[in-house]
């Protein structure tokens, strides 16, 4: 093998002295201007629209409206979608990646669940609310059922669609993370199988099933195509209210009111994703 | 006239928005005007609301892009009119002085009445009442959300009207739905020309031209309006103050009031949309006579909801509507 493009040892390219050491931060410039178009420019739009009233002066006592029992029913429903839809999704969704990661690691098996959880995670909005209209619908092909129009247990399961493989493929890296060796060294201890889950395995993987519960959670938060398909004559969730406040035909049409509402989407979106940061740090120690 | 068409032909292009080129026979209007004139019309955002169109006009102020000329409900036009251009078209006068607006801002295009279109499989529908049977399960829907669009707040009217309430108070209506909800037979799922086809909202509330058999594509699709409700509701045109095409807006404008029989007033009726100028037509005999006898009948004195009925009607749902039907 040659080593073409390199120069003579000790002889420097004649320009190598002159060329000025750039900062280390220059090439981070690109991440930040993205960073700062992309997210902190609308967040200061979202932030500033929420705390002015319709004729653009300052009204901070719109915070109040955090109070009003309507505005709070729709962060409540968010949460409870939110909850249930990443309680079912990570509990399933880690049994399922479980029983995946024990196969054979290069197995056919393996390699199909990945890349359908792949798919299937990005599997939402209107195509999803449609599939299980025609499936379990009014007219489904399987069987009519109406409780499915439930908020939020019909939905929170629709969401689980989406939620399970997106489990599967975040909580994956920390079974195969889990080494053989530690096993046969708490067997070789004369541990049973639920010692090794309660004192070894459990305490190994509660950071990143966490972690991933709370990224289900966020996840959840944002998704609106789905819902508002399926049912858009209520606003149950807080992004379809923004919706409504939004686009509103009669009269109600509040942009102000719905900056509120995303700003404390944001709130709820920066608690959840602090905790995970901070799972994810714990987590990382033993990922290596 | 001669001088308003040269102009707009050399302009080349007209931008409309939200219109669905099934909704009130949009599709057949646009391409006549295209073949007319030979002027290319830009169509954006089919599905639109009105809210989207004054956005729209907002947003891209100044773009080559921005609409030319709006269809829209009329809370949204009556709030926004100072980005409008005052323009009277040549047939003005056959337009009732209570549907324009006198300075020629906004004029009403076309509108229908409220009615309930549903299956054949049900049957025939007489009473309002009947919706509350188990035969309904999960069957009754709106066109969207009450509080967010023109056409299900009118849905709940309807109900509040039938069931003896006064326009000025839309709270028999909610009442109607709750307990629509609690026996089971409210659907949620917002109802669009696909959930019709599909079977997915055999019961709709909605405007008359978007509950004709022949819109929602249902073989045998039937309509029942609860008799002595005629719950009236007409859509608005306006221009675009800063319109990037102002000759061919006001052409447009002109062909939509045209009599003609391919003229607009005459393609929205063949849509089955009541045309403002309908009764004028009807004098003067240039109406398109089959199609207006294809309307669906409606009994008793027309309702039109007034801006104030209209908006304590939206705020009465915004703060009922959710608990009714949640």
């Amino acid at each position: 093998m040659t080593v073409a493009a390199t120069t003579k040892t000790g002889v420097r390219p004649s320009w190598a002295g002159r060329r000025p050491h750039a900062p280390t931060w220059v090439g981070t410039v690109p991440f930040l201007a993205y960073v700062a178009i992309f997210l902190l420019w609308p967040t200061g739009i979202v932030v500033i629209d929420a705390l002015k009233n319709p004729d653009g002066a300052w009204a901070f006592s719109n915070v109040s409206e955090f109070g009003n029992p309507l505005i709070r029913g729709y962060f409540i429903g968010s949460f409870k979608l939110c909850l249930l839809s990443a309680a079912a999704g990570s509990v399933l969704g880690a049994i399922l990646a479980y029983a995946v990661a024990s196969g054979d690691p290069d197995g056919l098996i393996r390699r199909l669940y990945l890349s359908v959880s792949g798919v299937l995670a990005q599997f939402g909005g209107v195509t999803l609310a449609f599939a299980f209209l025609v499936t379990i619908g009014p007219v489904g092909l399987l069987f009519h059922a109406s409780w499915y129009f439930d908020f939020p247990w019909g939905i929170g399961l629709i969401y689980t669609y989406f939620q399970i493989p997106l489990m599967v493929l975040v909580f994956m890296p920390a079974i195969d993370g889990l080494k053989v060796q530690w096993r046969e060294a708490s067997e070789n201890l004369g541990s049973s199988a639920w010692q090794y889950w309660r004192y070894v395995g459990g305490p190994l993987l509660a950071p990143a099933f966490l972690g991933g519960a709370l990224l289900l959670f966020a996840n959840a938060l944002s998704a609106f195509a789905t819902i508002q398909a399926w049912e858009n004559q209520i606003a149950y969730i807080v992004p379809q209210q923004i919706s409504t406040a939004m686009s509103s035909e009669v009269g109600l049409s509040s942009v102000n009111e719905a900056s509120l509402l995303a700003l404390g989407l944001v709130i709820m979106v920066a608690v959840v994703m602090t905790i995970y940061a901070l799972l994810q740090r714990r987590a990382a120690r033993w990922l290596r | 006239m001669n001088a308003l068409v040269t102009a707009a032909k050399k302009e080349g292009t007209l931008n409309v928005i939200a219109l669905p080129p099934t909704w009130a026979n949009y599709g057949t209007i646009i391409n006549t005007f295209e073949k007319k004139y030979g002027i290319t019309v830009n169509s954006t955002l089919p599905d639109g609301t009105s809210q989207q169109e004054v956005d729209a006009v907002k947003q891209e102020n100044g773009s080559p892009k921005a609409p030319d000329v709006l269809d829209i409900g009329l809370a949204v036009a009556l709030a926004n009119t100072k980005l409008f251009a005052p323009y009277e078209v040549s047939t003005w006068s056959d337009i009732p002085a209570a549907q324009k607006d006198p300075s020629g801002l906004w004029y009403e295009d076309y509108g229908g009445y409220m009615a309930i279109g549903y299956e054949s499989k049900f049957g025939t529908i007489t009473s309002l009442s009947q919706l509350l049977t188990p035969k309904f399960k999960g069957a009754v829907a709106l066109n969207g959300n009450p509080t967010a669009a023109n056409a299900a707040l009118n849905g709940v009217m309807l109900a509040n009207l039938a069931e003896g309430g006064t326009p000025s108070n839309i709270s028999k209506g909610v009442a109607f739905f709750h307990q629509l909800k609690q026996v089971g037979n409210f659907n949620p799922i917002s109802a669009t020309g696909a959930t019709i086809k599909a079977g997915s909202t055999p019961v709709v509330f909605n405007w008359d031209y978007l509950n004709l058999s022949s819109y929602v594509g249902v073989p045998g699709w039937k309509v029942f309006v609860p008799s002595g409700v005629a719950l009236g509701g007409y859509y608005a045109q306006a221009i675009n103050k800063n319109a990037p095409h102002p000759a061919a807006a006001r052409l447009w404008e002109e062909f939509l009031y045209s009599q003609a029989s391919t003229g607009g007033q005459n393609l929205w009726l063949q849509g089955g949309a009541r045309p403002v100028e309908q009764q004028a037509m009807t004098s003067a005999g240039t109406i398109d006579t089959s199609a207006a006898t294809a309307l669906p009948t409606v009994s008793g004195t027309p309702v039109f909801l007034s801006q104030s009925q209209s908006s304590d009607a939206a705020t009465y749902l915004a703060t009922n509507w959710a608990n009714a039907v949640g």
